[in-house]
């Protein structure tokens, strides 16, 4: 191993999460490197979804620090690209697939208008996800698959050095998850991969390594080379 | 016909009509895309509070109408999403209170009651001078911020989570864009009142939806099926002399049907082709 020339990227030290008063996660530990393609796994309710969002500085924690890039999630996050669940965005919202990537380059002036370079960035993005041809297109007019391109053209727009992924597989067939596997590996040679997926099988074929989340554990435990049944042995999920 | 364009209420009514609509289009566009239908109907109906104690004081009714939904459009903004799962709560706590303290006001006000029926009902033929600059210039605050804003618009209300990941100030821009559903709110409160504003806030807007794919598009349809509307509503009502706010509701529902109808038909056309 040589982890000590590995760049670190993400750190979670000591981290506690309370939800409604109850200790949600309790003293999660977990570092990021810059090469790497995480998959978190947990059951169901047990905190992977909260993991990320603590990452994105959507959540704060009750106790313990995170650091992203060096720097708080709100500074760090600017060199994350981020995938949200599925279930938070509204399909009917009349915008096209050109729009939504555009807005991936909104930053902190309210006022911005797109420039140029904006404009290229979005065109690049399409292109790597191998969508520009569906540019003018209406989110609910797309397939699932087609859909999830989109949304992960949007996080790769600003040139993150790591993806953060949440479930993103969800209501997708097999080949269609294999497919975006198989970007991500291509995407893993230049950015860190986090991804949160249910789907031991595809988590043990591409990921790395693997990061098992659980309210109750005291803590993220990290497994080489695992698989399927391994993970589900020790994690319980 | 033509003699009715001589009178100057019918006038004014007309470029209250047109002013009503284009920022009942663009902003009834954003309440139904962010889907904030029962939000707006309850910073208009807050509305009337202030609109009640400006009336009894015997002030432009209007100035106090613009105080209490500016400030029902913040607290909205500001406690929703700290509120997520009880934000029904307080919609309804501002809906109610704010109608109840009007009506207090209303009654403690002498010879009231024709003025009380024009501010829950509308009447846009009884639009005097003064209304008239104050309409115009909501108009212009209106528009000219959403074109300063428009893609922190579009971003907060197509993903505010990922907004925020980008570092825009999603609380500010909310704050902002309920203000502005705010000043709409009073701009129509002469054209439909208070109680049937909802209509003209969200079916023009929703009928535009079913036959277009962009924003900007959905916001200029539901202008002139607004337009449309009123300005047919308030020459019914003129001939009929009655209040054109039930009127020019009555005209949007039916448009909105038949929009329903069209999309439902041209849809079943497309399939069995």
């Amino acid at each position: 191993m040589q982890t000590e020339t590995r760049k670190e990227i993400i750190r979670l030290d000591n981290v506690w999460f309370d939800y409604a008063g109850e200790d949600f996660l309790k003293n999660l530990n977990l570092v990021v490197f810059q090469d790497d393609f995480l998959g978190i796994v947990g059951p169901n309710g047990g905190g992977k979804t909260t993991l990320l969002k603590l990452i994105m500085g959507l959540l704060k924690p009750t106790k313990g620090k995170i650091s992203v890039f060096g720097k708080s999630p709100e500074k760090g996050r600017k060199q994350l690209g981020y995938l949200s669940q599925f279930k938070e965005i509204d399909f009917d919202f009349p915008i096209t697939v050109e729009e939504i990537v555009l807005l991936g380059r909104t930053n902190d002036h309210f006022f911005k208008k797109f420039s140029n370079k904006d404009r290229e960035q979005t065109d690049s993005a399409l292109r790597k996800m191998g969508i520009e041809k569906l540019r003018k297109r209406k989110l609910n007019e797309l397939s699932g698959g087609e859909k999830q391109r989109v949304f992960v053209a949007r996080a790769l727009v600003n040139q993150p050095q790591a993806l953060v992924l949440d479930e993103p597989m969800n209501n997708l067939d097999m080949s269609i998850q294999k497919e975006f596997y198989e970007i991500l590996q291509d995407l893993n040679k230049e950015m860190a991969i986090i991804i949160v997926d249910h789907d031991l099988d595809m988590i043990t074929n591409f990921a790395k390594e693997v990061a098992c989340v659980n309210k109750c554990s005291t803590h993220s435990i990290r497994y080489h080379s695992v698989t399927a049944n391994k993970i589900l042995d020790i994690c319980h999920v | 016909m033509s003699e009715i364009l001589q009178y100057s209420f019918f006038q004014n009514a007309l470029i209250i009509a047109v002013l009503a609509s284009l920022a009942g289009g663009i902003i009834g566009t954003y309440i139904v895309v962010k889907r904030m239908s029962m939000i707006s109907g309850s910073i208009a109906h807050t509305a009337f509070g202030g609109l009640g104690i400006s009336y009894f004081a015997n002030v432009n009714p209007l100035i106090g109408a613009i105080f209490f939904s500016l400030a029902a459009a913040v607290s909205i903004a500001f406690f929703r999403r700290k509120a997520k799962n009880r934000l029904d709560i307080l919609l309804s706590f501002l809906w109610a209170t704010g109608m109840a303290i009007g009506l207090v006001f209303i009654f403690l006000s002498p010879g009231y009651s024709t003025d009380l029926f024009t501010y829950l009902f509308g009447n846009i033929l009884m639009v005097e001078r003064a209304d008239l600059w104050m309409i115009l210039i909501l108009d212009v605050i209106i528009i000219l911020t959403v074109l300063v804003m428009f893609n922190s618009f579009l971003a907060v209300t197509f993903d505010e989570e990922y907004a925020e990941v980008r570092n825009l100030p999603v609380t500010f821009i909310f704050i902002v864009l309920f203000s502005l559903i705010a000043l709409t709110v009073v701009m129509m409160i002469r054209v439909v009142g208070i109680i049937l504003m909802i209509a003209i806030l969200t079916l023009p807007a929703a009928t535009a939806q079913l036959f277009s794919k962009t924003l900007k598009k959905i916001m200029l349809y539901s202008a002139l099926i607004t337009l449309i509307a009123t300005v047919s509503g308030l020459i019914i009502s003129y001939y009929l002399n009655f209040a054109t706010g039930p009127i020019i509701v009555l005209l949007i529902s039916m448009i909105y049907l038949f929009g329903i109808f069209l999309s439902g038909w041209k849809k079943n056309s497309h399939k069995t082709s």
